[in-house]
């Protein structure tokens, strides 16, 4: 029965996902050439172009889940139903037609983050009505938004790894423009950083993006198709062709697919960008932490599980886990409160990455910490907008101190994010992360399931202490900085009171099946239960292992609340750890390799270049060469004397000896048939 | 009389146009050598004609030649006078401006 008819109608409901996905960019259009003569500077139209967006990505949602409770496959490609876009074709070069159709992929995984894109960013464009007000380019801002909106749903939506990538790369320049967003206002004080930030973010992720492009194009080139359906079909025959061996070649091709992963979703090395991205406005930070880049990263992940050979897998899980421990111990230092959200989100990354690389209950669990993170990450950022718009820009949290009563919903909802990123039970994040570590099991990884499993729980304990020592140092003991804080107003507040519920509600989808008796309670699962999932174990509810993570997340708890509760904004803790701190809170150095890499190492190759083409190519070769050739043009002008008579003479002897030659040979011949004549 | 008598007469107008262009300084004898030339294989087509062939082919070479010698006497002429006009002479070794 129209819009609220469950059942999948591929005629109709297509064009509806489609309409969600064009929304945001007709909407760009609209407010990047009209935008800053309407009304408000267009923010109401683009909301609610995002609000309906958003009522379909939500609706699309409960067609999946009510489609899988009944049982049913949840699998939709709209070329099954003659909906494409046929893009790139060529007929009869090489192997013959080529044809690259896009169309959209509408399966549990793309319906759940669709609905989480577009909820997210519904709210983050709400927020940003009351953040960024009194902005002078706000028009801009919301079209760049809106962009950024419909690359993200563009990517989820794609059917194909091509289009994936379009998407990708749209959205990489998205985040270039939404960083950089204070680049261009004379009057703030971090223009230069926000220019450096945004050229850092776009450069850093290309590396990747050059990887994913290399993988894509290894597929192709073997499997001669960019769909997912095909590219997963085709690597079971492959696999079953080469007698049940992945071939060597699949498994270089997947390392390059996930490097485009490493580049997006932030995981060592190429993690540099993220943090650096806070210098953007606080809701794109929400963006990217939530809805977009870094979902984006592990999306690709679980699109392309199946294609991921053991091997690649091993090193997933391997990059995931360096880069969770790795994170969370910078995140311990960093005084910046969005800098410590930035951490975590690396660090919680590395979690799901690392999850993914143990397989199918481990890609359940990843992909299930992506939604969950989603949420409280989401509300854990606009809170920090909000308390950064409260304290007048500040953002240094040993600057801030005693907001607990001045901003209370803030508050709230804060501590609602922190107790799901912390897991404490029985919040979203608790039941994600005990179903990663529950994964950790039966990881490929070389290091082994139990050092794995180890360092997962020694970052579950250091999350709660950053979480903590944010928390404490933010809103506990007295406010230390200029200015009177005041609540922010309800239009900000409003999106974080709902993602604080979803944060909250979000965790029992996924409670693993059989923890309170034989009952189904694992939707998630069953959401995600393609053909290529079938035939993994399911995720069981590990208690003995819930128990020690959830113990260790109280000591941090603890510690954390000994160290900074009634904090007068000194931290004791670079005394406590003396030299560990100066790495950890310099980063590991790693920016300062960077740096080193690019000032003395490239720039020496490059002027060993310079010189090389200065001296030797323009010096030795074109200056040497051009010389030769004046100097012969010289001499062979002497040659043309410019005197007929000369000319006449030499032309006259050529003649001669030509007419001699012929002379010769004539009179050689005849005088051959004169004898054979007779004559 | 043959073929011989017709060469030989060719021949001795090549040759004196051949040394009227080497030995007059006067660029319009150059030109009367040229034309000497063109005349001397004039002479060449129509007797090799006369003698070999049974078509008209040689002689209408010949007509050509006429033709193209007209054509080329009167750019040549116009060169002449654009040459005396510029340097007041109309011997060709004084004109080597372009060997500088």
């Amino acid at each position: 029965m129209g819009f609220f008819d469950l059942t999948f109608e591929p005629d109709r409901d297509f064009r509806l996902l489609l309409m969600a996905l064009f929304l945001p960019l007709v909407g760009y259009v609209i407010q990047i050439s009209v935008g800053r003569f309407l009304p408000r500077k267009g923010d109401w139209l683009l909301t609610t172009g995002m609000g309906l967006a958003m009522i379909i990505t939500v609706r699309g949602l409960f067609q999946a889940i009510s489609a899988v409770s009944a049982g049913e496959e949840f699998f939709h490609n709209s070329k099954d139903a003659g909906i494409g876009f046929s893009w790139l074709y060529s007929s009869g070069v090489g192997d013959g037609v080529q044809n690259v159709v896009a169309g959209v992929l509408y399966d549990p995984l793309g319906a759940a983050l669709f609905a989480v894109v577009g909820v997210v960013s519904f709210l983050v464009h709400l927020f940003s009505t009351g953040y960024m007000k009194g902005d002078r380019r706000y028009h801009i801002f919301f079209a760049n938004i809106s962009l950024f909106t419909f690359a993200m749903l563009g990517l989820v939506l794609s059917d194909n790894l091509l289009f994936l990538f379009i998407f990708w790369e749209l959205m990489g320049l998205m985040s270039y423009l939404l960083i950089g967003h204070f680049s261009h206002d004379p009057d703030s004080h971090r223009i230069n950083h926000a220019a450096r930030a945004c050229k850092k973010a776009f450069l850093t992720t290309r590396v990747g993006d050059v990887c994913l492009f290399i993988g894509m194009m290894m597929f192709y080139n073997e499997f001669g198709t960019f769909d997912f359906k095909g590219l997963w079909e085709a690597t079971t025959n492959a696999v079953a062709a080469n007698g049940g061996e992945w071939p060597a070649w699949m498994t270089v091709a997947g390392l390059f697919v996930f490097g485009g992963t490493v580049g997006k979703s932030a995981q060592f090395p190429l993690h540099i960008w993220l943090p650096d991205a806070m210098e953007g406005p606080t809701p794109v930070s929400a963006m990217i932490h939530a809805a977009t880049m870094v979902a984006a990263g592990v999306f690709l992940l679980g699109r392309t599980f199946p294609m991921l050979s053991p091997d690649v897998l091993g090193v997933v899980t391997a990059v995931g886990a360096t880069t969770a421990i790795f994170a969370a111990t910078i995140g311990m230092t960093v005084f910046d409160i969005k800098g410590v959200l930035a951490y975590s989100t690396i660090s919680q990354l590395g979690f799901m990455v690392a999850a993914i690389g143990c397989g199918g209950i481990g890609l359940v669990a990843g992909l299930f910490h992506m939604v969950t993170h989603a949420c409280f990450k989401a509300c854990l950022f606009l809170c920090a907008g909000s308390v950064i718009h409260g304290c007048h820009h500040e953002q240094d949290m040993r600057n801030m101190g005693g907001l607990k009563a001045k901003m209370r919903t803030t508050y709230k909802t804060w501590l609602v994010g922190t107790l799901a990123l912390t897991a404490l039970v029985p919040i979203a994040g608790w039941w994600s992360k005990d179903e990663i570590l529950g994964a950790t099991r039966i990881t490929n990884m070389v290091w082994g399931s139990e050092i794995l499993l180890a360092l997962g729980v020694l970052v579950a304990g250091m999350t709660a202490f950053y979480m903590w020592r944010a928390t404490y140092m933010t809103f506990g003991g007295e406010h230390r900085g200029e200015g009177e804080p005041h609540e922010s107003p309800k239009v900000m507040t409003i999106p974080l009171q709902v993602l604080a519920v979803f944060s909250i509600f979000i965790g029992f989808v996924g409670i693993p099946d059989g923890t309170f008796g034989s009952a189904k309670t694992n939707w998630f699962e069953g959401w995600l239960h393609h053909w290529h999932l079938k035939g993994t174990p399911g995720a069981e509810m590990v208690w003995p292992l819930a128990i020690i993570a959830t113990a260790v997340a109280f000591a941090g708890f603890f510690v954390a609340r000994g160290m900074y509760r009634g904090s007068d904004g000194k931290d004791p803790l670079p005394e406590k750890l003396g030299g560990v701190w100066k790495l950890w809170n310099n980063l590991y150095y790693i920016d300062a390799f960077y740096l080193f890499l690019v000032k003395r190492v490239q720039q020496g190759i490059a002027k060993a270049c310079w010189f090389f083409e200065r001296w030797i190519l323009i010096q030795g070769v074109i200056n040497n060469l051009s010389q030769a050739v004046r100097v012969t043009g010289d001499r062979l002008r002497r040659v043309q004397t410019g005197r007929l008579g000369g000319y006449v003479t030499s032309f006259m002897l050529g003649a001669a000896i030509v007419a001699l030659l012929v002379l010769l040979q004539v009179g050689l011949l005849s005088g051959g048939q004169a004898s054979a004549g007779g004559k | 009389m043959g073929i011989e008598a017709y060469v030989a007469v060719s021949a001795a107008l090549f040759a004196l146009g051949i040394v009227c262009i080497l030995v007059r300084r006067n660029i319009l004898y150059v030109l009367f050598g040229i034309e000497m030339i063109l005349n001397a294989a004039n002479i060449n087509f129509v007797a090799f004609n006369r003698f070999n062939g049974d078509g008209l082919e040689g002689r209408m070479f010949a007509v050509f030649v006429i033709i193209l010698a007209a054509a080329e006497a009167a750019v040549a002429l116009a060169i002449v006078l654009n040459v005396f006009h510029l340097f007041h002479s109309v011997t060709p070794s004084e004109v080597d401006r372009l060997r500088e």
